[in-house]
């Protein structure tokens, strides 16, 4: 093989099977498990004065109900803290069926066991619960006042952690600018809404005291290790399988959701497999949230633009539990500088909790925020001072001699944020050439003479991508020749089947679509993290290519024995390893497989030439397997990053108002990105697709609606919008390659990169049209009318 | 999201239908395209006793009908049927054009007409089409038949005039008249939603002018029309006709705030969709 397929932009091995109906998601398995249901809060916030199942039990075809009462020892618990912090002193995590106090709506009460779904939901809607409703904390920055309805009646506020930094002398260059800024910005509650939903279908087997678990997550090595533990299993008689995925965006990372325990402690309780599968409207109030937040910014510039000081105080909406502590705000705060210099800078965050959802990370994962924040500051200071808006942001890039970066605060992972490598400046010059942007200037004076709203709004953004602690990846060459590879980390429709490949064919000299890619099945490779934070490629990359190293060391001295030649003489190509010079003179990699595993019965004329070809491969030593191997070409490594790497990009979006309806239109969305080296741009530029159209639909689109008691009123897809392609503009999509110095292939994460400018772009843009503060999003057109027009009210 | 338990019913006749009518009326639904009573099953919003599913009735015409003074529609014809019907496209233009607004293709191939108009959705295109045009209904049951009139057909949020016993046999679309102009505008959040505001404008030849009927959805309990009186068609084009509907919007129409639109951005959209279909329907017509 000597075209690199590294780089190249390949086919998707996955595709076929996606295509052509072949996927197996959670609810594809066991069609004969008993349906589990589950009875939710319908309060915000309220106490469980008593549960009464009995008509419910007493329903034909139920199996079981069960409630706290029914829960024994750890699983009577708090579920896990999943990210504790020294900064978080008030944390909640919520019971797998709530105790004496439900604390948001969509809380999980009780279960239901029956012979299907349908029982199952009948059933739950006979259960009898009285319940006395209690203050309910709503809105965010009510709930953070002093004196507000507390969000759990064992505390006395809502604030369960805070964390504070600094570097330089904020205050000192505050005072000392010519030009200082106050202005609050505000962002609301967003979440996933992945087209598959959870659903957990769990197989307890009593004889063998062993549990198989397909669950939709994005991380089942972590839900198999704690599964064990709760019901004191050694791991191996635990297998926790992620079959094809459809979408998670963070939000399948939890360890745990609370079905994801209860459905395997039935499966247990009752000898039988059982299934849930989330519904939609279970999905919208039982499924993690993120991104609520309000910022309150005092920036000093100086005449030029330059940014002298910031000082951010922010609260984030935790919703009513915290498993995963304090890493948004954390990422919030620590990505907020993005791509500019700012030698004095101050944070102070508050999480709040609020009878709401639960939030964790949800794509981007508390940048979109920050990167809101930062451009909005950008702009403005760039209107108060006169400054074109890609001048003011050229005057504070992080030049590019000036890497690695030490950005002066602390990094999700606990250590100091880093910028291993990046160019801001080119980075901007790639996208206003791709744009025009006199040409953009040009059209806008035409069309404001013509009364027409045309703006641009420019978002720039840095991502810290690829965090450990490790991947793995185990790879064997079959004796066909072909090679699989298991990787711990799941995937959901992410490529990974091909970006792996591609990676092993460029060591192996195997093609693409010989290379088959095992993932999220603890029964193929135990250890292992997970596919989030916009690593897998980085981490779980890096391992299969160790990996491949290594098994191809193997492979070549096998060959070198069979062949008499040097290792060093050994080309690998076409599925074969051959003499460099005498491409005849060679053995195909399957060969090579049989001879490392010296059969006496294998099949085919291959197998038989094998055999002569091991007797001379072994001829030197005294035994089949000489001492110092292992029989068949596999191989197992891990690779853990010494740091996170930084992508980085720069969006910009033309947009147009519509007098008539106040809609948005989305004239152009140009895009320059850069994550290191690109494996597949093909891929990537999927990922960055998928993540604008999630970063739009943030901005615009999708909106909850809660009412005073903290109830979500427009839990269907029918009234939360999330938008089709036909609301989303094709993109004009620019990469440059700034490589990672951090790790061997050079790469850096792209899962994220599209989502993240997307609140800033659009509000930057709509403020450009409107010549008006955007300073709260998401926008609407229903927004924008008010915006518009004031003074009417009808 | 799963249905409550409900007696499920396959009749092959109208007279069939009449008679589970007869016998359950209240406690029934009857079970067409399916596409808004399903997720409503599902949602547990609608629990039925009995469930009395139509689509297999023999003989039924899966096409509408032409005849001398209306274009008819059966219980299952479907929308991808009308949207692709030469006749609808050419004896009932309004209900083509609105057509491509309704939901999303995959919906329309199970969705009917009738269904639409039985629905009774204030937000819905169809019934502000049926209002403009001044289609009627025909309503079936054990006792006999009986039409009813578009303005008597759409009486509150998902309630008609059928009663209980009643159930919904046809819809007649009246064929388009010498002179007539149609046009159809709205203002969805994405492509294929409910409208936050749209208008069916049917103009006519009166005198040496036009009047126009514009049927807004999504701005009340039923569709809600408004009649501009007849006038030369230079008029409509003259910018006081902007605020001569401004004034009749205000004064006619009193649309419902919801998490899309408050009342005030409802009325001014009103104005602008109803002045823009007014405009384009009378331009497609002719005065006598």
């Amino acid at each position: 093989m000597t075209t690199k397929m590294f780089g190249a932009p390949v086919q998707r091995n996955e595709d076929p099977r996606f295509l052509t109906g072949k996927g197996r998601y959670v609810d594809d398995f066991e069609s004969g498990a008993y349906g589990a249901a589950f009875l939710r809060s319908d309060f915000g916030h309220a106490k469980i004065l008593e549960i009464d199942v009995a008509a419910a039990l007493a329903l034909d075809g139920v199996y079981g109900v069960y409630t706290h009462a029914d829960l024994e020892g750890v699983l009577s618990e708090p579920l896990p803290l999943l990210i504790p912090n020294p900064n978080l002193f008030a944390p909640r995590t919520q019971y797998a069926l709530a105790k004496e106090e439900v604390c948001y709506v969509g809380e999980v009460v009780a279960m239901v066991v029956a012979k299907d779904r349908y029982i199952a939901e009948d059933a739950a809607g006979m259960i009898f619960v009285d319940y006395e409703p209690l203050p309910v904390a709503s809105d965010l920055e009510g709930a953070s006042q002093v004196g507000a309805p507390v969000a759990h009646s064992d505390m006395d506020d809502n604030v369960n952690g805070r964390v504070a930094e600094e570097k330089g002398d904020v205050d000192g260059a505050i005072s000392a600018a010519t030009h200082v800024f106050e202005w609050r910005f505000e962002i609301e509650r967003a979440a996933a809404m992945p087209m598959e939903t959870r659903g957990v279908v769990a197989d307890y087997d009593t004889r063998t005291e062993s549990l198989l678990m397909y669950d939709s997550t994005q991380a089942p090595t972590g839900v198999r290790g704690g599964l064990a533990q709760l019901f004191g299993l050694d791991p191996d008689n635990v297998h926790v399988v992620a079959p094809d995925v459809g979408g998670g965006f963070g939000m399948k990372v939890i360890q745990f959701y609370p079905e994801e325990v209860m459905v395997a402690w039935a499966s247990r309780k009752l000898g039988h497999v059982v299934k849930w599968i989330e519904d939609r409207r279970e999905d919208f109030v039982g499924s993690n949230h993120e991104r609520g937040q309000v910022h309150h910014v005092k920036v000093g510039a100086d005449d030029e633009g330059h940014i002298l000081a910031m000082d951010v105080k922010f609260i984030n909406d935790a919703g009513a539990y915290c498993s995963y502590g304090l890493i948004i705000p954390i990422v919030t705060a620590a990505q907020m500088q993005g791509p500019y210099k700012i030698k004095n800078f101050r944070y102070e965050f508050r999480n709040i909790f609020t009878n709401k959802v639960p939030t964790s990370p949800y794509r981007g994962a508390g940048r979109p925020q920050a990167v809101y924040v930062m451009e909005r500051v950008m702009d403005r200071v760039a209107g108060e001072l006169g400054i074109d808006r890609t001048e003011i942001r050229r005057r504070n890039f992080i030049g590019p001699d000036e890497f690695p970066y030490e950005v002066g605060v602390m990094w999700q992972d606990g250590g100091n944020v880093v910028y291993d490598s990046g160019d801001y400046e080119k980075g901007l010059d790639v996208l206003l050439e791709a744009l025009d942007y006199p040409a953009f200037l040009a059209d806008q004076k035409k069309a404001r003479e013509e009364g027409r709203l045309l703006g641009l709004g420019i978002g720039c953004y840095v991502e810290g991508t690829g965090i450990g602690p490790y991947e793995g990846a185990l790879i064997k060459i079959l004796n066909d020749g072909s090679v699989t590879v298991a990787i711990a980390v799941g995937t959901q429709g992410q490529g990974h089947e091909t970006v792996f490949a591609q990676i092993v064919s460029d060591e192996l000299g195997v093609p693409v679509d010989r290379i088959k890619i095992v993932s999220g099945d603890t029964r193929r490779l135990g250890y292992g993290v997970g596919t989030f934070a916009s690593r897998s490629a980085v981490v779980a990359g890096n391992a299969v290519l160790k990996a491949a190293q290594t098994v191809k060391r193997k492979a070549a001295e096998v060959a070198s024995r069979s062949l008499e030649v040097s290792v060093e003489d050994l080309v690998f190509a076409d599925g074969r390893v051959h003499v460099e010079g005498a491409p005849d003179v060679g053995v195909p990699l399957g060969q090579l497989a049989i001879i490392s595993n010296p059969l006496r019965y294998a099949f085919g004329k291959d197998s038989e030439e094998a055999v002569l070809l091991a007797q001379r491969a072994y001829a030197g030593s005294d035994r089949p397997l000489p001492e110092g191997t292992s029989p068949g070409l596999e191989a197992t490594e891990f690779f853990s990053p010494k740091a996170g790497v930084f992508a980085f990009g720069t969006h910009a979006a033309v947009v147009e108002i519509d007098r008539d309806t106040c809609n948005l239109k989305i004239l152009r969305y140009v895009v320059h990105h850069d994550c290191g080296k690109v494996i597949n741009p093909m891929i990537v530029d999927g990922q960055v697709q998928g993540g604008v159209a999630q970063g739009i639909g943030g901005a615009f689109y999708e909106k909850f609606e809660y009412d005073e008691e903290a109830q979500l009123t427009n839990a269907t897809f029918m009234d939360f919008l999330i938008p089709y392609a036909t609301e989303i503009p094709t993109l004009e999509l620019h990469h440059t390659e700034t490589p990672s110095p951090l790790n061997p292939l050079g790469i850096k994460g792209v899962g994220e990169a599209g989502t993240i400018p997307g609140a800033a772009v659009i509000a930057n843009a709509v403020s450009d049209a409107l010549g008006q503060p955007v300073d709260k999003m998401p926008l609407s057109p229903l927004i924008l009318f008010e915006m518009m027009h004031p003074s009417l009210d009808g | 999201m799963k249905p409550p338990r409900f007696e499920y019913h396959r009749p092959s006749s109208r007279d069939e239908v009449a008679a589970l009518l007869a016998q359950h009326g209240d406690e029934s639904k009857i079970l067409a395209g399916g596409q808004s009573l399903v997720p409503m099953l599902n949602f547990r919003l609608a629990h039925p006793d009995h469930l009395v599913d139509i689509n297999h009735l023999e003989g039924e015409a899966s096409e509408p009908e032409l005849g001398d003074r209306w274009v008819t529609f059966g219980p299952l014809v479907r929308h991808v049927a009308a949207e692709r019907s030469l006749v609808v496209e050419e004896e009932v233009p309004l209900l083509f054009e609105a057509l491509r607004f309704v939901a999303h293709p995959a919906i329309r191939t199970r969705g009917t007409i009738v269904g639409s108009i039985a629905h009774s959705d204030p937000a819905a295109e169809i019934p502000a089409v049926l209002t403009a045009l001044g289609g009627e209904i025909v309503a079936r049951s054990a006792r006999g038949e009986r039409t009813i009139h578009s303005d008597d057909c759409f009486v509150g949020p998902l309630i008609n005039a059928l009663k209980h016993d009643e159930w919904m046999e046809a819809v007649r679309f009246p064929r388009r008249a010498e002179g007539e102009g149609f046009a159809f505008e709205e203002f969805s959040r994405r492509s294929g939603d409910y409208a936050l505001c749209g208008v069916a404008a049917a103009a006519r030849p009166s005198g040496s002018g036009m009047n126009v009927t514009l049927a807004y959805l999504g701005v009340g309990v039923t569709p809600q029309t408004i009649e501009v009186s007849a006038r030369p068609v230079s008029e409509y084009q003259h910018p006081s006709f902007f605020g001569e509907l401004e004034g009749l919007v205000h004064a006619e129409l009193r649309p419902y705030d919801d998490i899309h639109a408050t009342g005030a951005y409802k009325r001014f959209l009103a104005v602008r969709l109803g002045v823009k279909a007014a405009r384009r329907a009378v331009s497609m017509g002719e005065p006598a």
